[in-house]
Order: structure tokens, then C-alpha cells, then sequence
């Protein structure tokens, strides 16, 4: 009989630290091309169509980064949270009532209409996903509440107020009966400019500086090693004066209003209107944005921009191969589950033992 | 009335049942499983697919089982043989089941399924008031109580139990003593697995035969609290699961009778009473503290 066996590597391989995303993403090309070839496609048509088609054109591209945006910034936030050991999923909804939060300006507002607006929009949806992510991070604080199923509760409810927003008090009184909400005014939505080909708003350059920022508070600022302590061993962290209610606080209420900014950048730039729907699970693909770039900053604007494509791809296969677009969401499962196993590299090495050896290792 | 509100309460509290149960005895080795909405979701598609493929709303259910099994050994494998975290890992199961019955169910959008039968005994079956409720039930109903005395009585009255549990609460220590703490981890994973993949396989076999994206629309999620809610004593789950399945009809009758309530909150009922008994349970720090298994989340490498 063979199996696995792990041995513990004296300290961490930092080969492994930076090869471990990569070897996960190579076995789901890997994983890619079997299901193409059990579809009955040429895998590496298959592989072509999902992986590197999309991005061969400039529209593609502009695709590409309004999609990896949200995910990006979401999963900023989260990285922050799991960094932390706060389990933030609730992302998904902090987003949704971070949209409704800052669309009351133009909604409620709409002769108000003037530069101020925007940026008002924005630091209203950031105050609203903060709130709303505060709640689960209040539970845990103050009773011990479990984190992970509180803030997941949260997102069925944010959905079903949104719906009821849109399909009651906010419904548009010219959309036709449309569960819709007026259409935002101009200097209520982000438009797009040409930059080399490729239109693009405002929210890709403040992604990219969210990026920046949190690359350099992680790396050399007490904060940063505040949030890497506490996540690590919180009683270390006790000694040194560091908060862990404080930390649950801050990680929680960051994670939501880069929640709320990325959902309220969504609705700005690509539905410039409320509806029903204004994400497509960009709170949770979050979460495997935030693994796969190893909480890391820099390696979640790559991950954003690997995990993007994926969607792009899903729609590709689509068109090119009459295969269904969902192909993208198993996919994405499948990598997070090969980033997870391949971190195991980092600690240990793994051998494959036999059965025979194995019991003489134990005589 | 009041009898078809207890069957429609029945209905509602079985899937969360038997969910519940199997992550219970998950929990109980020192596993958490978060992925129990996948599970869950894969049992759901497969519990559909196999009925209307081979006509047998029994062979149905055991295929959600064994879709729920097979799933959640995956996650075992990540977790156990390769000791990923098992927050995240199980974040990945729920993803990864989703997206996958979503691409799998895909033809069967809009299909009509096989409804599972319910007991029919004659004379029993038709007694006033008490027949439907104790006669008149599906396989599954049963089954979802069977499973609550044999989990019971399997981890308080058996070596085997008493062993999981162990490994549970002090996985060094069973270690030391001989038993394999990842062999009965994978074990109790399966067991978690088949369990939540019945109770997705309720749902689009018994509950409404359909099968519908999402389907199970965080029972799970519910699942998993109830587990917390219970602080891992079987009967308490069954109680959880009914009061769960009280609020949740609740909501259907106030929608019915057009409560001058939006519907949208109504249907927040069950996910806000999650919360709410999640804080009550975690204000009672000695009842919870005494049963959670203390290895619960930790990974273990036996050192040779």
C-alpha cells in the first residue's frame, strides 16, 4: 500500500513560499484540459479558448481588469481579516448594502447634482460595508459569537433588502414596473476614458493604489505587524499591548468598506442603477482571490487578474465551444482547493511511501 | 390545520436534520467542515439526477449520499493527508460544490422530478390527527430520527464512539495510544458527507422534486450552526432542526395569509434567527465550552 507521508521542513521554504500558487495553477491547466478532453474537445483548444483567448485582444483586456478590480479590492480586505485569523465571509453582502448605502445621493437626491456627489457616493458605500461588517465582528467581540457563520447570515439577508429596495421604496417610477431604481445621474456614475485602446474608469488606478498602500503598511509599518502577530498568536500579541477586539474591529470594518467601495465602483461604472442583482459573487470569489495571492498584496492583484480571466474564459468557452460558461465556477473551486493542498509545501515535504517501508521505519 | 402545519414543519426540519448529524459526528473527531453547503448542493443534483435516470427516487437518495461522500473526501484529502487549513478548504468544498452542480444540473433546469413515496400503512397511515404525522412520512424522515439515537448511542455507548471522541478532543493523546487519528478523521469526514448529500438528495427528491441552482439556499450554512446551536448532543440538533423548521414554515404561512409584511423579510427569518441563537448559545460560554471538542480545526501530524 503506498501513501503520503509529510515531513516537517526545518524552516519554511521560500521556494516553496512563491512556487506554491504557480504549481496550483499549473495543475488546474492540468485539471482544465482533462475536463475539455472528457467533453470531447482537443485539451489544448480547450485550454487556448479558456485561458488565453480572452486576453489576446484589447477589449479583452479592458475586460480583464474591470472584472479583477472588485475582486482585488475585495480581497484586500479579506487578506487583512484572514491574516488576522478573523473569518470574514461575509463579504458578498457588506458589498450589497455598501451599494445601497451609497446610492442614496443620487436616489434620494437626485437634483443634487454636482462634483461632490461622487466621491460622496463612494465614502458613503465604504461607511456602509463598514457598519455592516461590524456586526459580526461586534457578535464576536461581545459574546464570542462564531464569526464565519454570523457574517455569512448576513449576506442572505443584505440580498433579500436589496430586493425588496429595488422591488418597493426605491422602485423607479418610469422602469416600467422593472424591479430597477432610477437611473443614476451623470456625476453619479464613473465613466470610462481611452487610455492606449483600452477604455477604463476610475476604479482599476484605485485599486492599484489600494494595493500599494496596503503593500507597504503590511511590510513596514506596526500596523502591519500588529495584523500578523495577532493572527499568529494572539497571547504574543497581548504582551506586546495589541488588541485582539481591537484588531476583529478594524480587520472587519476595513474588509467591509473595501467591500462596500468595490460594490458601489460595480454599480457606478457597469449598471448605473440598483437592481435585483448587482454582483455575481464577486464577495466570494474574493475569498479565493485572497488564498490564491497568498494574502499577500502583490500577489492578489496577480491572483485578481488569474482569477478574472477565468470568468472571461467561462464566456469564451461558451461561444467557441458550446460548453457551459459554469465550467468557470468548478474551476475556480478546483484552484483554491490546489492552493490550499500545495501550501502544504511551504511546511512540509511530502514523500510517497510505501506500505513495506513504511512499517520499517517503524520497527 | 394545525396537522399540516406540523407535516410542512416535518419537511422543512429533515434536510437541516440530517445535515446537522452527520457534521456533528465531523465535529466530534475535531474536523470542522465548512463545506457541508457544498455537500449539501452536490447530494441535491445527484439525488435528481440518478431519479430521473433510473426512475427510483430510492436509488436517488443513495446517490446524493454517495455524491456527498465522494465530495467530501476531497476535503479530507486536502485537510487530513495534507493538512491545508480547514477553514479555507472547506470555504473551497462549498465553491467547488456549488459551481459543479450548477455546470452538472444544468440540463435538468425546468425538468419534473420524482416525488420519494411515503409510508402507507393501512390502518395506521389513516388515524385521525397522529396518522400522517408518525405513518405518513418518507424514508428519509425516518431515517433523519434513526440517525440521531444511532449517533447517540454510537458516541456514548461504543469503543468506536468513545475513540472518536478522543481523537476529538485530544488527538496527541490518541495518537500515543495507538489510534489513527487520520483514519478515523477520513472516516468521520465520509460519514459527514453521505449525511449532508442526503439531505440535499431531500430536497430535490422529496421536498420539491426539482432541481434548481442553489437549492439548498444556505441550509447548510444552517446546518452548521444548528451543530453549535446543539453544543454536540444529538438530541438537541433534532430540537434545533424543529425550531428552524417552525420558523421557516412560519414565514410561508404569514407570506400565504399576506401579513402587510414585504415577503423579502419574512424570508430573512431563518438566517436572522440563525444569528440570534448563535448568540444565545455563545453567551452560555460553560454549556458550549464543556462539550466542543478541543482539537476542533486543528490539523495533526503524527510525528514518527
Amino acid at each position: 500500500m503506498m501513501r503520503l507521508e509529510l515531513v516537517k521542513r526545518s524552516e519554511k521554504s521560500r521556494l516553496m513560499s512563491v512556487l506554491s500558487p504557480v504549481v496550483a495553477v499549473a495543475l488546474t491547466v492540468v485539471f482544465a484540459g482533462i475536463v475539455f478532453a472528457a467533453q470531447g474537445h482537443n485539451p489544448l483548444t480547450g485550454i487556448w479558448y479558456f485561458f488565453l483567448e480572452p486576453i489576446t485582444s484589447l477589449w479583452g483586456v479592458e475586460q480583464l481588469i474591470t472584472k479583477a478590480t472588485p475582486l482585488v479590492i475585495i480581497a484586500l480586505g479579506l487578506s487583512v481579516c484572514y491574516l488576522s485569523n478573523n473569518w470574514n465571509i461575509g463579504a458578498e453582502g457588506q458589498l450589497t448594502i455598501g451599494a445601497i448605502v451609497g446610492s442614496i445621493p443620487p436616489i434620494l437626491f437626485p437634483d443634487f447634482v454636482n462634483p461632490v456627489v461622487l466621491p460622496l457616493m463612494l465614502l458613503m458605500a465604504m461607511a456602509g460595508g463598514a457598519l455592516y461588517a461590524l456586526i459580526p465582528a461586534k457578535l464576536k467581540t461581545v459574546f464570542g459569537t462564531n464569526e464565519i457563520l454570523t457574517s455569512l447570515m448576513l449576506v442572505y439577508c443584505s440580498n433579500l433588502f436589496l430586493d425588496w429596495m429595488v422591488r418597493g421604496p426605491w422602485r423607479s417610477p418610469q422602469g416600467y414596473n422593472f424591479p430597477i431604481t432610477i437611473d443614476f445621474h451623470e456625476w453619479a456614475v464613473l465613466n470610462a476614458v481611452d487610455v492606449g485602446g483600452i477604455y477604463l474608469n476610475l476604479s482599476a488606478p484605485i485599486a492599484l493604489l489600494l494595493v500599494i498602500v496596503l503593500a507597504v503598511v503590511m511590510r513596514s509599518t506596526l500596523k502591519g505587524f500588529e495584523i500578523r502577530v495577532l493572527g499568529q498568536s494572539p497571547r504574543a500579541g497581548s504582551f506586546a499591548g495589541f488588541s485582539t477586539r481591537r484588531m476583529t474591529a478594524f480587520a472587519f470594518a476595513l474588509s467591509g468598506a473595501l467591500a462596500g467601495l468595490a460594490g458601489m465602483m460595480v454599480v457606478m461604472s457597469e449598471i448605473g442603477k440598483l437592481q435585483p442583482v448587482i454582483s455575481p459573487g464577486y464577495g466570494f470569489t474574493a475569498i479565493i482571490v485572497a488564498f490564491l495571492g497568498r494574502l499577500n498584496p502583490i500577489g492578489i492583484l496577480i491572483a485578481g487578474l488569474v482569477i478574472a480571466s477565468s470568468y472571461l474564459g467561462g464566456e469564451a468557452i461558451q461561444t467557441s465551444l458550446q460548453m457551459s460558461s459554469k465550467l468557470a465556477t468548478v474551476i475556480q473551486g478546483v484552484l483554491l482547493f490546489f492552493v490550499l493542498a500545495a501550501d502544504t509545501l511551504i511546511l512540509y515535504k511530502v514523500r510517497l511511501v510505501t506500505g513495506r517501508e513504511g512499517e520499517s521505519a517503524h520497527a | 390545520m394545525l396537522e399540516a402545519i406540523i407535516l410542512t414543519i416535518i419537511t422543512a426540519a429533515t434536510p437541516l436534520l440530517l445535515a446537522a448529524t452527520g457534521e456533528l459526528v465531523v465535529e466530534k473527531s475535531g474536523v470542522l467542515n465548512l463545506g457541508v453547503e457544498g455537500m449539501m448542493v452536490m447530494g441535491a443534483v445527484a439525488g435528481f439526477a440518478v431519479t430521473i435516470s433510473t426512475g427510483s427516487p430510492l436509488l436517488g437518495i443513495v446517490g446524493g449520499a454517495v455524491a456527498g461522500m465522494l465530495v467530501s473526501l476531497i476535503f479530507a484529502f486536502v485537510t487530513l493527508t495534507l493538512v491545508a487549513n480547514q477553514v479555507a478548504s472547506g470555504l473551497a468544498l462549498t465553491l467547488f460544490g456549488l459551481g459543479l452542480s450548477g455546470l452538472m444540473g444544468e440540463s435538468f433546469v425546468g425538468q419534473p422530478g420524482l416525488k420519494l413515496q411515503s409510508l402507507d400503512v393501512p390502518g395506521l397511515t389513516d388515524l385521525p390527527f397522529v396518522g400522517k404525522i408518525l405513518f405518513g412520512q418518507d424514508i428519509l424522515v425516518y431515517l433523519s430520527f434513526a440517525a440521531v439515537f444511532g449517533v447517540s448511542w454510537f458516541l456514548n455507548r461504543t469503543r468506536a464512539g468513545l475513540i472518536l471522541r478522543a481523537v476529538g478532543d485530544n488527538h496527541t493523546s490518541a495518537h500515543a495510544l495507538g489510534y489513527s487519528v487520520v483514519g478515523v478523521r477520513y472516516l468521520a469526514v465520509a460519514f459527514g458527507g453521505a449525511m449532508a448529500g442526503l439531505g440535499g438528495a431531500y430536497l430535490s427528491v422529496a421536498y420539491t422534486p426539482l432541481w434548481v441552482e442553489n437549492m439548498t439556499a444556505g441550509r447548510g450554512w444552517i446546518a452548521l450552526a444548528l451543530v453549535v446551536f446543539a453544543s454536540w448532543i444529538p438530541w438537541r440538533a433534532a430540537v434545533g432542526a424543529y425550531l428552524f423548521g417552525a420558523v421557516t414554515v412560519l414565514q410561508f404561512h404569514a407570506q400565504a395569509f399576506g401579513v402587510g409584511f414585504p415577503s423579502q423579510f419574512l424570508a430573512m427569518l431563518p438566517y436572522l434567527a440563525t444569528v440570534v441563537v448563535l448568540v444565545a448559545i455563545s453567551g452560555n460560554r460553560r454549556a458550549t465550552l464543556f462539550n466542543t471538542p478541543s482539537s476542533l480545526g486543528k490539523s495533526f501530524v503524527p510525528d514518527r
